[in-house]
């Protein structure tokens, strides 16, 4: 059984795992990180966004050894002294989510979006989260969150 | 009390900073101490009977507690599982409900019929395991058509011609005499198209035995525990309520799909105590589309008579409904109760005649999915109206209006069973008209065509029966359970309010919406207010969420439990203030003497009440009370929505350029989550008409859209932006005047999109209005007129 290693959450953890666990099941399983979900087994949800060296990416379309040595970030890590990271205030000032299950996908993947572009239209909005599903909100007021995370960031 | 958290106010949801920070518990976070993993092996063929089932490989297989199929269950006499409604057919029979074991015991009879499952240290033990399973399959013919199953080979022994029951509601032969008579008669076919719920968090069970006290626990993801509890003990496993708890921690949606008692969960708790220990299961979400109860499919034909004003004379509806390979939990009532007696729309059609087959094919079990029954309804009602008004000439808005409901006719008796207690039907379309600029659409149209798009414009004017619904009618028509709610309002001695509610979130955000409504009744900031639901351990017996009924009924029966704890502490109060108890008035969370400036407030009467040194004689210490709320009639939320697309007739894409809604929920107690609800409501309504289509194969029975690849959901950039307001016609029978809110969407999208883009391409088609669909149209059109 190989050894993985790697930083989530600016906290160094190392276990032993089958070759075949999936980043998503080392987070959820090994590390007892439940935020990141899995909603769907052909990686098209969005549910298991998290960020692997500062990149959004779907944790089931990684091995956990893949992610040896990595800087990995879930949903958990974003919060700083128990200040909502912007995107988290901004999701909840604009109620951008209801049942919450999609909800740590689709903010890692909103922080991503804008770390790359700070000043998405709604349509660059709508295109960047295709990879996300919600089946909740519509996305209206995901949208709506993220145009006014974009518009606090640059204010 | 703070401003900006009452009753009316877009408070800020509670429950969000744990869902925000991935600190929110669903039932597949949870781990038991040496619990181990169930994996289901399901049938691969439509329809076929088990001669023989080896599972020696698989019991021996690495990792391997158990293996159990349908005969450990029979020899442990767990039953069927109930359909707990049912419908008197219209020869006063009732309807056929076949047995519907967790396991199979003789037949399959759809792809993911559950045949065995595997016990074993890890789920890919488990897995793995399945695979060496040998099942002696005898293939039988199959049928995954609802209009070709009365023809199709029979599929239940007691179910002939695969008819769970023919249902009528009317008189036939009076109806067909109005037709005969009407100056025009409208006459449209149509499918609703079959859909997967698809809630983001899959379905997922632990079962978890305790030997010691001879109970079991449940995780399960149940939009309404209780129910889960009283099916499973009284009906499937045979135990005392007492000896199951059922909780739903958080639940990730469920949109009518986690209101059933479905072969999982009750597995996985009756294996907790064959093997001694907890036995947890979570779907794939491919176990997802082949298991969870489906939604719609519908074949109808449908006749509509006018009177040479446009006046509606007559509505006749022929409507085939599958309900898939088994009757599930509440299937029966779906396309009759929650369906033909919504066809009267908003409109006065005097007379209207409905008769429902309901049919079984090899296909999952359909039920309740959001707005069930009643989507069917509206879009049944507004497309032929729409339909009539392009026979007719007549404007589609003004022939709506010239069949309203008047703002003075209620309470209005329809011919289809319900009395509609309020509405203003006139004023939620003249609102949306102004908002979409009906007027302008013309010259809109005009300027499309210009960029070579053709446009359109759709409306849809729905109503739904929802706050599901009064004990005594539902009972009169079949239902097994009552459909009231529970609340238990509890003040605790240092202030604070526990609030526990038979109701119960997937989503909508009731930790919040409650809390607003308790801190006005009781005068006390929304953060000292705790909500308490989900859990059969903590709260008293309730119904659950469904049917946009939680703030309608279980909201009700807060209020009523909160004027409880009210009366109560005016005795307190009257005794504390020397005043007589007919003295004391209450208000906002004071009590006062009448006339006087003596007053105390509600934390020093809670605090008296529980440390009673200075008491009313006779008057039990303690504020903690509780209230069932039975609800006098449905309610009734109506509204009008416009779609407004543009078609590219070169590639088939259908634009949504605008979209407006205005609905009436009567009294809205938090509009940011209402908007939300209608939003989200809308996005399910476009997926059905634009991209959303559940296909099993017919020659193989197979489930073609088996996964997020095949099954097309609808993302963001798929949808608009929504332009969304509301009239406010307030609820007269419950004591918040409110009506619902969380179907309406779903209800009235389909409909209006549909509409729309049959507007804009000038012809008929079926949803969803696929690319391809919508292309081959335009083809159509254009070959048209080139001839």
């Amino acid at each position: 059984m190989p050894t993985v290693s790697m930083t989530v959450n600016g906290k160094a953890v190392s276990h032993d795992v089958e070759a075949r666990t999936l980043l998503v099941e080392y987070l959820r399983q090994n590390c007892a990180l439940t935020g990141t979900h899995v909603g769907c087994d052909t990686s098209q949800c969005g549910a298991c966004v998290v960020h692997v060296d500062g990149e959004s990416i779907k944790a089931c379309t990684l091995l956990a050894v893949q992610a040896e040595g990595a800087e990995v970030t879930t949903i958990e890590g974003l919060a700083k002294n128990g200040e909502l990271h912007p995107m988290q205030a901004a999701f909840k000032e604009h109620h951008g989510l209801q049942c919450g299950f999609c909800t740590p996908g689709m903010v890692m993947s909103a922080v991503d979006l804008l770390q790359k572009n700070s000043d998405p239209s709604e349509e660059e909005i709508r295109d960047w989260l295709e990879g996300n599903i919600c089946r909740c909100t519509g996305y209206h007021n995901i949208v709506k969150a993220i145009q006014a995370a974009a518009q606090d960031s640059r204010s | 009390m703070p401003d900006g958290t009452g009753i009316g106010s877009p408070l800020k949801r509670k429950e969000d900073v744990r869902f925000l920070t991935g600190k929110g518990r669903y039932t597949d976070d949870f781990n038991r101490q040496g619990q181990a993993h169930a994996y289901f092996l399901r049938s691969p063929y439509p329809h076929a009977r088990i001669d023989g089932i080896d599972t020696a490989a698989a019991a021996s297989a690495p990792g391997v507690v158990a293996v159990f199929t349908g005969k450990d269950l029979e020899t442990d006499n767990v039953g069927s599982l109930p359909c707990g409604w049912v419908v008197t057919d219209r020869n006063g029979e009732p309807h056929k409900a076949p047995p519907h074991f967790p396991l199979a015991r003789d037949k399959v009879r759809y792809v993911g019929d559950h045949v065995a499952v595997v016990i074993a240290e890890t789920y890919t033990q488990a897995k793995d395991a399945a695979e060496l399973i040998e099942v002696d399959y005898a293939e039988l013919p199959h049928n995954v058509d609802t209009a070709k199953a009365l023809d199709a080979e029979q599929m239940h022994d007691d179910a002939p011609g695969n008819l769970c029951y023919d249902w009528e509601l009317g008189d036939e032969a009076a109806i067909d005499e109005a037709l005969s008579k009407a100056h025009h008669v409208t006459k449209f076919d149509l499918i609703n198209n079959r859909l997967i719920p698809n809630a983001m968090e899959p379905r997922a069970a632990i079962g978890d035995y305790d030997p010691g006290l001879e109970e079991y626990t449940l995780y399960t993801t149940s939009q309404n525990p209780h129910v889960a509890r009283l099916v499973l003990c009284a009906f499937v496993l045979g135990l005392s309520e007492a000896k199951l708890r059922v909780t739903a921690p958080d639940v990730g949606g469920g949109f009518g799909s986690k209101i059933f008692i479905y072969a999982e969960e009750t597995v996985c708790t009756w294996a907790s105590k064959k093997v001694d220990r907890p036995v947890k299961w979570t779907a794939e979400r491919n176990e997802s589309f082949l298991s969870d109860a489906h939604g719609r499919d519908h074949v109808t034909k449908a006749q509509l008579g006018l009177d040479e004003n446009g006046k509606f004379l007559a509505l006749k509806v022929e409507t085939m409904a599958s309900m898939g390979a088994y009757l599930s939990t509440f299937a029966s009532c779906v396309p009759t109760y929650l369906y033909a007696t919504l066809l009267a729309g908003q409109y006065t059609t005097p007379s209207i005649y409905a008769n429902v087959k309901a049919v079984f094919t090899n296909t999952a079990p359909v039920d309740a999915y959001r707005g069930a029954g009643r989507p069917e309804a509206t879009y049944v009602v507004e497309r032929i109206v729409e339909v009539a008004a392009r026979e007719t000439g007549i404007d589609p808005a003004e022939l709506r209006k010239r069949n309203f409901i008047a703002d003075d006719a209620f309470p209005y008796q329809t011919p289809v069973a319900l009395t509609y207690d309020s509405g203003q039907y006139g004023l939620a379309m003249d609102k949306a008209l102004e908002m979409i600029d009906y007027k302008g659409f013309a010259a809109r149209k005009a300027e499309s065509e210009n960029h070579g798009k053709l446009r359109g414009i759709g409306l849809s004017a729905y109503i739904e029966a929802c706050g599901i619904a009064p004990s005594a009618v539902v009972g009169s028509l079949g239902a097994g359970v009552g459909l009231w709610e529970s609340a238990q309002v509890r003040f605790n001695a240092t202030g604070t309010v526990s609030v526990f509610t038979g109701s119960h979130s997937h989503g909508q955000g009731h930790e919040t919406t409650f809390s607003q409504v308790v801190s006005e009744a009781l005068g006390i900031p929304v953060e000292n207010v705790e909500i308490v639901h989900g859990d059969t351990g903590r709260v008293p017996m309730g119904m659950g969420t469904y049917g946009s009924r939680s703030l309608a009924v279980g909201g009700s029966a807060i209020v009523r439990a909160c004027d409880k704890i009210i009366e109560k502490g005016k005795k307190i109060a009257a005794h504390l203030m020397e005043a007589s108890v007919d003295d004391i008035e209450y208000e906002a969370g004071t009590f006062r003497v009448a006339g006087t400036d003596k007053e105390k407030a509600m934390a020093e009467i809670a605090f008296t009440a529980y440390v009673p040194h200075n008491y009313p004689e006779g008057l039990e210490p303690g504020l903690d009370e509780t209230a069932f709320y039975d609800p006098l009639n449905f309610t009734y939320p109506a509204g009008t929505h416009i779609a407004e697309v543009e078609v590219d007739p070169d590639t088939g894409e259908v634009e949504i350029v605008d979209w407006v809604a205005v609905d009436d929920f009567g009294k809205i107690v938090n509009p940011m989550i209402v908007e939300g609800q209608v939003h989200g409501g809308i996005a399910q309504g476009v997926g059905q008409a634009l991209l959303e289509n559940c296909v099993y194969d017919s020659e193989s029975g197979q489930l073609t859209t088996g996964s997020y690849m095949d099954y097309t959901m609808p993302r963001a950039d798929d949808l608009p932006s929504f332009r969304i307001d509301t009239t406010e016609t307030p609820c007269p029978h419950n004591p918040l005047g409110v009506k619902g809110c969380g179907e309406a969407g779903a209800i009235a999208a389909p409909a209006a999109l549909m509409n729309a883009i049959t507007n804009a391409l000038g012809r008929e088609i079926e949803m969803p209005a696929t690319c391809e669909k919508v292309w081959r149209a335009c083809q159509g059109s254009a070959k048209q007129a080139a001839e």
